[in-house]
């Protein structure tokens, strides 16, 4: 008896060539018994992808914020994840620890901020390890701003705050996926960033305690998540000063509501009385 | 939005342009210096997109570096600018630099010359010009009051008027203006205009330098 050998793995189940069919039609998915799948058709496949990025960009539902004053750096940020009108998460960490005396902040595409502060990280400790000292924060900006520029009308979508504190003191730098790089003291990126500024212009002074910066970034995010429907969760405050980063607090935007505006007790205004029984 | 303008006088060429750094109704900032020193007798103020404007002017200013330390003699005014177009005209065709120059520079030889250099690669030698929205204001009270032996007192009080009207007619108007000078003593900061004083920021930048 023959041996025979199954070669069946080898066969195509997608097309298989069955002979000009006379229309040109060489490969047909309607061959018998052999199963086919559609594959999805766009007439216009350019600017279904230009529509697709114009959909995620400058949708940074989020709210971040870091400012320089004499103490240090406060940075500040809330951990609400979104998917449109969805809330896919209350609680993703949107600053970035990028070594002890550097943070990041995340707005926009997750994935992108994750990936590219994972990135400078790496490529900021091989600086450290070739150099023998810390990188700049007017460095390590630099790094991320030209990848983003050299990526830039691709379809990443970053908002980023460098903050930290380097060998010439405190150091702020927003850096996005436009290209954009700018040094500054004051900054607030991702969708409730407009409520955010309100608090912050007004309540900013160079001289302050550490307890009172926190407790006005604290502030400016828990504002901007009253009104922004994109932003919420809890906020983070963190503080960088020579001694690098430490965390000042994390809270629920919740408890801070009822915390900054505490249940007042209303008067009862009008009390229902029993009416009066039909029979009396 | 925008406003970048320039004129050149008796022997010197001023450059102003905003301090405002706008995406969409934000103003990031509003200390935001768009007239880069070139070199030691060159300004260049930019306008357009901030990536590419920023990336453009440091590979502007890098290359005239470089080619000062090979050749021991800096590029004149005329050949940076003719330098500064044919790379906005190589990029036109790839990848597009969404940048306007206005190019002002001191050579012993011609003296102060200014030249327009737009994204699509124009350049014309002018010895006035302006770019953005505020230009549609300041190019006809510059064609008016300019002539052009004017003093650096007399430049000035023009960019003043020209800063004026920009405040009082443009909608969208910058609050904040640096204007800067180059002529046989260099290139330097002449003065700011400055309606939005951030005092918190400016100690803040101050207390940095000290600790620098």
């Amino acid at each position: 008896m023959a041996m025979k050998l199954d070669m069946s793995a080898l066969e195509t189940n997608f097309a298989v060539p069955c002979g000009d069919d006379g229309d040109g039609m060489y490969f047909s998915a309607e061959a018998p018994d052999v199963p086919s799948m559609v594959l999805p058709t766009c007439a216009d496949f350019d600017g279904f992808q230009a529509a697709t990025k114009d959909m995620v960009k400058n949708k940074k539902g989020t709210t971040t914020l870091a400012f320089i004053f004499d103490k240090g750096v406060i940075v500040a940020a809330d951990s609400r994840a979104s998917m449109g009108g969805y809330i896919s998460s209350q609680t993703v960490r949107k600053i970035i620890e990028i070594n002890p005396y550097m943070l990041g902040t995340m707005a926009g595409g997750a994935a992108d901020c994750q990936f590219w502060h994972r990135n400078l990280g790496n490529k900021c400790r091989l600086h450290e390890l070739s150099n023998k000292r810390r990188i700049s924060i007017a460095g390590a900006s630099k790094l991320l701003a030209n990848i983003l520029y050299s990526y830039r009308g691709m379809g990443l979508s970053i908002g980023t705050m460098i903050a930290g504190w380097d060998e010439k003191g405190p150091g702020l730098y927003y850096v996005d996926s436009e290209g954009a790089r700018l040094v500054g003291n004051r900054f607030s990126v991702g969708s409730g960033s407009l409520y955010a500024y309100g608090i912050l212009d007004e309540g900013y002074r160079f001289n302050m305690s550490v307890e009172e910066a926190g407790e006005l970034a604290r502030r400016a995010i828990y504002g901007a998540t009253f009104r922004d429907a994109a932003s919420g969760g809890c906020v983070s405050v963190y503080h960088v000063g020579p001694d690098g980063w430490k965390k000042l607090s994390g809270d629920d935007v919740g408890e801070l509501h009822y915390h900054y505006y505490p249940v007042q007790k209303t008067p009862v205004e009008q009390e229902m009385t029993d009416a009066p029984s039909a029979s009396a | 939005m925008e406003c970048v303008l320039g004129l050149v006088g008796r022997d010197f060429a001023v450059v102003a342009a905003d301090t405002s750094a706008v995406q969409s109704i934000l103003v990031h900032k509003t200390d935001e210096d768009k007239v880069m020193v070139l070199d030691s007798h060159k300004l260049m103020g930019a306008s357009g997109e901030p990536g590419d404007r920023v990336q453009f002017t440091e590979y502007i200013q890098k290359n005239l570096h470089l080619y000062q330390f090979r050749n021991t003699i800096p590029l004149s005014t005329a050949a940076t600018a003719n330098f500064t177009r044919g790379e906005l005209a190589t990029a036109l065709r790839k990848n597009p630099y969404m940048v306007n120059v206005i190019l002002g520079g001191y050579d012993k030889d011609v003296g102060a010359s200014l030249y327009y250099i737009d994204y699509i690669a124009t350049l014309h030698k002018i010895d006035k010009g302006a770019f953005g929205y505020g230009s549609y204001f300041c190019l006809s009270l510059m064609d008016k009051l300019y002539h052009p032996d004017m003093t650096l007192e007399e430049a000035v009080d023009l960019v003043d008027k020209c800063i004026k009207e920009i405040r009082l007619r443009l909608v969208v108007a910058p609050q904040n203006f640096v204007i800067k000078v180059v002529d046989k003593d260099g290139a330097r900061e002449l003065a700011r205009r400055e309606l939005v004083g951030d005092s918190a920021s400016a100690e803040a930048a101050a207390a940095t330098t000290v600790a620098a």
